[in-house]
């Protein structure tokens, strides 16, 4: 066990945990924050993308020894920067869910897409999200939510 | 009549080695032949060069060389899975970077490996044809010395790379795979890597000729 101190979503947090553990199991089982999911844990569907640095990360399988001082973004937080609370408004809008498990992982990863291309094109779009599965295949609205988050910004 | 006879038999072997020799050394392959007996030194560097070929085209180097939009992954030089692409910088697609997985160093208890600003080397550095097959020695030797294509690195630089860079290093230490065993090493060791290397490079990096 080892003790780590992170920031998530501006606060400071500190546990107390093996330094295996990977982050996604730090969030939700050390800190209670269960808005990250797990899916399929190496990385394949996209359900526990955070934000380290503001890079999309997928969670599962970053030990939280490799973390270090990089600031934590979760989907409970990321309401707080611009572009996420767009991807969210424009999520509602287009009414994208439909059983909603993958679609905390979909909208970090529409987030950290539209901070590096604010206008994609329907190819960026697919190429992005691509690393994101969805078992209800909603992914016509959640390009249709991009493109609209998209607008919303210019 | 038999004088004759007995003349022809000790001529004729030589006019047919004589001629074998000549067909020979008129070849390219002859040629090398004969270039590299006449010059050890070059002899050396051409057998150096296939020692650190033999490095570049093992799964640890070769996975990320690719040809094609993707990298890949293991043993069999499978397709990288969950759509990862090269991206327009060689480091992925927004929202899906190689750092989004792969951290500065390897992650042994996920089984993801990592290393410093994970990346593909770019397309001019490629090692494969499009059909995820290794280009042959002498296209990679040509590849791996042609400085409009090698970041400008010259001999001595190529030696420092080898020896050095964090992504080469750790093709000696990747890590363990998802499943907990060690990923496989490439054929020599980094010191006799870094020897071949140097060997090659003092016999003025030359390449075998071929396609």
């Amino acid at each position: 066990m080892a003790t780590y101190q992170l920031n998530v979503n501006g606060q400071t947090k500190k546990v107390d945990v093996d330094p295996s553990t990977p982050l996604l199991w730090v969030l939700r089982e050390e800190l209670k924050m269960t808005g990250t999911k797990y899916g399929c844990g190496i990385s394949a569907c996209g359900a526990c993308t955070v934000h380290l640095a503001g890079e999309a990360t997928r969670s599962c399988v970053v030990p939280i020894s490799l973390v270090g001082n990089r600031r934590v973004t979760t989907i409970e937080g990321i309401a707080q920067d611009p572009v996420g609370r767009a991807v969210q408004h424009a999520w509602v809008e287009k009414d994208v869910v439909q059983c909603g498990y993958c679609q905390s992982g979909q909208i970090m990863s529409a987030v950290a897409l539209l901070k590096e291309i604010p206008k994609p094109t329907d190819a960026n779009i697919e190429e992005s999200m691509g690393g994101n599965l969805c078992r209800c295949a909603t992914y016509v609205r959640i390009r249709e939510a991009i493109k609209r988050a998209a607008e919303q910004m210019a | 009549m038999l004088a004759n006879h007995r003349l022809l038999s000790l001529v004729f072997p030589l006019m047919v080695v004589a001629f074998v020799t000549c067909v020979h050394l008129s070849t390219g392959a002859g040629k090398e032949r004969a270039a590299e007996a006449a010059d050890p030194k070059l002899a050396d560097g051409l057998a150096a060069w296939e020692q650190v070929y033999s490095v570049l085209t093992s799964p640890r180097c070769i996975n990320c060389h690719t040809a094609t939009n993707y990298p890949q992954q293991g043993d069999d030089r499978h397709r990288h899975f969950a759509n990862v692409l090269r991206g327009p910088a060689d480091r992925g697609v927004p929202a899906l970077n190689c750092v989004g997985c792969h951290q500065e160093t390897n992650a042994d208890s996920t089984g993801v490996p990592g290393g410093p600003d994970w990346h593909l080397a770019p397309l001019s550095m490629r090692w494969q044809d499009t059909n995820d097959r290794p280009l042959s020695s002498a296209a990679v030797c040509r590849t791996v010395t042609d400085r409009s294509r090698n970041e400008n690195m010259d001999g001595a630089a190529l030696l420092k790379h080898h020896e050095g860079a964090a992504l080469v290093r750790w093709a000696w230490n990747p890590g363990r795979r998802p499943d907990g065993t060690m990923r496989s090493l490439p054929p020599l060791s980094h010191v006799d890597f870094v020897d071949a290397t140097r060997r090659w490079v003092e016999a003025g990096t030359p390449c075998p000729r071929g396609r």
